[in-house]
């Protein structure tokens, strides 16, 4: 366990925790956009920047990520120093021109005190705040169908060429993952589509819901060495078989 | 013949010189970038021929050489003919005859293609009496120019891997670390630190593999040292990384090549091989039983790959966006192994070192800041080129020394230096000894030793716009205040250029530019703000015309500048009515000539090339002048 503070109060987490798993471990809140408890840090976004120091830095501070930065013994963490401060109203306010009708960058920005952007709103509004949560969500899955293309101000997230990926297994992880659900998707008992790219569903051979793509079924089947069929059934109906088979096996007893 | 112990790498040296000697004259022709784009290459083959046609090579030894950049590729192409050391200027094939025969057989010169020095006007015959050459201090480029890139015989012959043998077979990997130390060598990427530390970290870093990488994606505009190492001296890069790597514990190393630089790469492929086939790289380098070697990976064409983190990342295959850490590259860098990454000019420099010694290092330059540093000069100075000098020297012994001063002695206005994460140097500090601190206290900083001149027609607000709009494009666009924070910037300084800035647009600026200094990931975002800041830190009063006036003072914003003849002056030279590009200039030859506003586009084409002082003049289009008129 390490020991350290955060706004003058301590906090104890377990050794390889980072600053803001500690911040949140003692109900310190600090705005996030682009990190996630399933995906390793990134530190993108720029939002949960802090201050922090230690006694024998004599003075020295330095501003990091919280999201990435360690917590070590002795460090003491100021989330909301006046630089800090200014620098994520700075964040803000761009985030909120790139995306000025976005709800979740409206709401942080006005907890900080911004109604309205001081730059050039942008003239085709996206709901996409490049958080990378999307891309990074679905290599971290092994199937990398899309990623961010271009870069600079021109860098957007898309499939290969712009065309349906045909990586894709159409788990949705991508859209799920998305912090501003911008990422348009359509499913039904039938078909799934995402991306430009159509799917077929499966549907469980006992309660007949549509629950998978075929894709994902052979991607999972692929991945883990278990047979297609496996994945056609339902994790409800999985869950119930497996509880019949224990009552029959208590009845036998 | 492999080297496997210092007497051999002595015989060797030896019979390279005795070869070199053989060759009673040498003529080099430099075949450099900016030489070959002026056709040097057809220079030398000329000189091959003609030299075989006229029997020179058998009866006088004549050998004709193809090295690296000269580095005064102003003057290019340069051949220059030794022992003699006559130096020729702007050489064209046709020039070959003569040459071989007056001053080849003959031995007398050709005063018309002899260097003028402009400031007595008198032809300078020697090679190192050119103020060009006679100011400069090389270390790092020590043999370009002298050797053939593609010969390791002949690079050794000048010294190239002494040093590895002395490091090697007469030094501890302690006691060289300790060399390095000793003779203060600083990163010649531009941030300036301590190479003997990273070095010992990654010594002292836990693990058997580790790894060395040299940095060759320069990538700053008007930069192009790194590039001149690499094609010109490719041994002395090589060098110091096998040195290096003994020195950590390295088995693997990688030079990133900026893609844009195929001469390098094949330079570097051939001086590999050699070196192998020497026994200076590969398995048992020099019987040793120590392993190591390199790789050449091709950069994929991103600026932002010149970024530590981010050269990495595209050299293990992935995606080149910076990544943020905070663990050294010396515990956890490439493959998340301990590794030793240092720019081209850093590596180039070691050998040297370990050569004649940390004392002869240390002796040069200044407290902090040791030895001496190569630059690429450009801009509006006579004497464009590459150059190396002693750290300290003053800019203005740059400017004026080694580049002769401002083209058509124009007033000097400021000199960019460190690409674009550097900043503009005001005449004012014309005397600033040239370091790294002093040029980070100035605002700017040492960066990859681009150094672009400007004259009083430069705008020091559009100059900040150019690199944002390159930084715009090069961003990876990964972290916000990097990629928004420079669309928003540009935004601002489209507005500032074309006349619609509003009072508070200098607050602005400075709002973003701390937001993204502090917020950005990486250094390139962090030092992104740097040629807006130190425009405005020296030249605010020209933002402040630009949004106040609506008047761009150099006269170079179009949309804030109209041009006119003044009748009185006009000699009818007619030289204006040639160069106007929109024809909006009339008048005909020893006749006073007259501007039609309505079609002249502001480019200032009249105005540069008018020979008669003041006769073009330009002034606000803010109407202050209709508004006088009234």
């Amino acid at each position: 366990m390490v020991t350290l503070t955060i706004d003058g109060r301590v906090a104890k987490v377990p050794a390889g925790a980072t600053v803001l798993d500690a911040a949140r471990a003692i109900g310190v809140r600090i705005p996030t956009l682009c990190q996630h408890e399933a995906l390793e840090p990134w530190g993108g976004c720029r939002l949960c920047l802090v201050d922090v120091t230690k006694k024998e830095w004599r003075g020295w501070q330095k501003m990091v990520v919280s999201c990435m930065f360690p917590a070590e013994d002795g460090l003491a963490v100021a989330t909301a120093t006046e630089r800090v401060v200014a620098t994520r109203k700075v964040v803000l306010d761009l985030l909120l021109a790139r995306c000025p009708d976005t709800p979740l960058v409206q709401r942080l920005a006005h907890e900080h005190g911004i109604e309205r952007t001081s730059y050039q709103p942008n003239p085709e509004p996206t709901d996409c705040v490049l958080c990378g949560l999307c891309t990074r969500v679905c290599d971290s899955i092994g199937v990398s169908a899309i990623a961010t293309v271009d870069r600079g101000a021109g860098k957007e997230v898309a499939p290969p060429f712009h065309q349906p990926p045909p990586d894709c297994i159409g788990c949705l992880a991508c859209a799920e993952v998305c912090p501003t659900d911008c990422i348009p998707y359509q499913t039904s008992d039938s078909a799934r589509s995402i991306w430009g790219k159509t799917f077929t569903m499966v549907r469980c051979p006992h309660c007949g819901r549509a629950h998978i793509t075929r894709e994902q079924a052979a991607f999972y089947a692929g991945r883990g060495g278990v047979p297609e069929s496996y994945f056609e059934t339902c994790d409800a109906c999985k869950r119930t078989q497996m509880a019949k088979t224990f009552t029959s096996l208590s009845a036998v007893r | 013949m492999r080297i496997e112990s210092a007497a051999a790498y002595d015989e060797l040296r030896r019979r390279a010189r005795e070869e070199a000697a053989a060759h009673r004259q040498e003529i080099l022709v430099c075949c450099g970038t900016g030489c070959l784009a002026n056709g040097s290459m057809r220079v030398a083959e000329a000189f091959s021929k003609e030299l075989q046609a006229r029997g020179l090579t058998a009866e006088v030894g004549t050998f004709t050489k193809r090295t690296g950049c000269h580095g005064f590729c102003q003057r290019g192409p340069l051949v220059v003919i030794q022992p003699a050391g006559v130096l020729y200027t702007q050489v064209k094939p046709k020039d070959v005859p003569e040459i071989c025969e007056k001053t080849v057989a003959g031995g007398t010169v050709i005063p018309r293609l002899l260097y003028k020095n402009p400031a007595d006007k008198k032809r300078v015959e020697h090679y190192a009496e050119v103020p060009f050459y006679a100011n400069q201090t090389r270390v790092a480029m020590r043999n370009i120019g002298k050797i053939d890139p593609t010969d390791i015989t002949d690079a050794v012959a000048h010294d190239a891997w002494a040093g590895l043998v002395k490091a090697m077979l007469e030094m501890t990997p302690e006691q060289v670390i300790g060399e390095i130390e000793r003779s203060g060598l600083r990163g010649r990427g531009g941030a300036g630190f301590v190479t003997a530390r990273k070095w010992r970290a990654c010594r002292n870093a836990e693990g058997e593999r580790k790894f060395v990488v040299c940095n060759g994606d320069e990538g700053d505009p008007g930069a192009f040292k790194d590039r001149s190492i690499m094609e010109g001296d490719p041994h002395s890069v090589l060098e110091g990384i096998v040195i290096g790597a003994w020195a950590v514990g390295a088995h693997e190393g990688y030079i990133y090549v900026r893609d844009e630089y195929p001469l390098a790469v094949v330079n570097l492929t051939v001086a590999i091989e050699q070196a192998r086939a020497r026994g200076f790289l590969g398995k048992n380098i020099l019987g040793t039983g120590f392993d190591f070697d390199v790789t050449i990976s091709r950069g994929g064409g991103a600026f932002v790959c010149g970024e530590s983190s981010a050269l990495m990342r595209s050299l293990e295959g992935k995606v080149g966006e910076p990544r943020q850490k905070y663990v050294h590259a010396t515990d956890k860098g490439l493959f998340d192994r301990p590794t030793v990454l240092n720019n081209v000019e850093t590596w180039a420099d070691v050998g040297a070192i370990l050569l004649h010694g940390a004392d002869w290092f240390a002796g040069m330059g200044t407290e902090k800041s040791k030895g001496a540093k190569a630059f690429s000069l450009v801009g509006k100075v006579k004497n464009t080129g590459l150059i190396e000098l002693p750290m300290g020297m003053t800019l203005r012994d740059i400017v004026y020394g080694i580049g002769g001063g401002i083209i058509d002695d124009r007033p000097f206005k400021a000199v960019q230096t460190g690409g674009p994460s550097g900043g503009c140097v005001p005449e004012a500090l014309l005397d600033l000894p040239v370091d790294y601190e002093r040029l980070t206290e100035a605002g700017s900083m040492m960066g990859s030793g681009g150094m672009i001149v400007m004259d009083d027609r430069t705008c020091m607000v559009d100059v900040a716009r150019y690199f944002l709009s390159f930084l715009i494009e090069e961003s990876c666009g990964k972290c916000v205040p990097c990629r928004e924070g420079l669309k928003q910037m540009l935004v601002i300084y489209d507005d500032l250029v074309a006349g619609r800035g509003k009072p508070g647009d200098i607050e602005r600026i400075e709002t973003l530019a701390a937001g993204m200094q502090l917020g950005s990931l990486c250094e390139l975002g962090k030092s992104a703000p740097n040629p807006v800041l130190s425009t405005l830190r020296y030249f605010r009063s020209e933002y402040e015309a630009h949004i106040f006036a609506r008047a761009c003072p150099a006269g170079m914003c179009r949309d804030l500048t109209a041009y006119e003849i003044v009748p009185e002056l006009c000699n009818g030279c007619h030289l204006c009515f040639k160069a106007c590009p929109a024809d909006a200039i009339t008048g005909e030859t020893k006749k006073v000539h007259t501007i039609h506003q309505e079609k002249c586009i502001s480019c200032g084409a009249c105005y540069d090339v008018c020979p008669t002082a003041g006769a073009v003049r330009f002034f606000p289009k803010n109407g202050a002048r209709e508004r006088e008129a009234v």
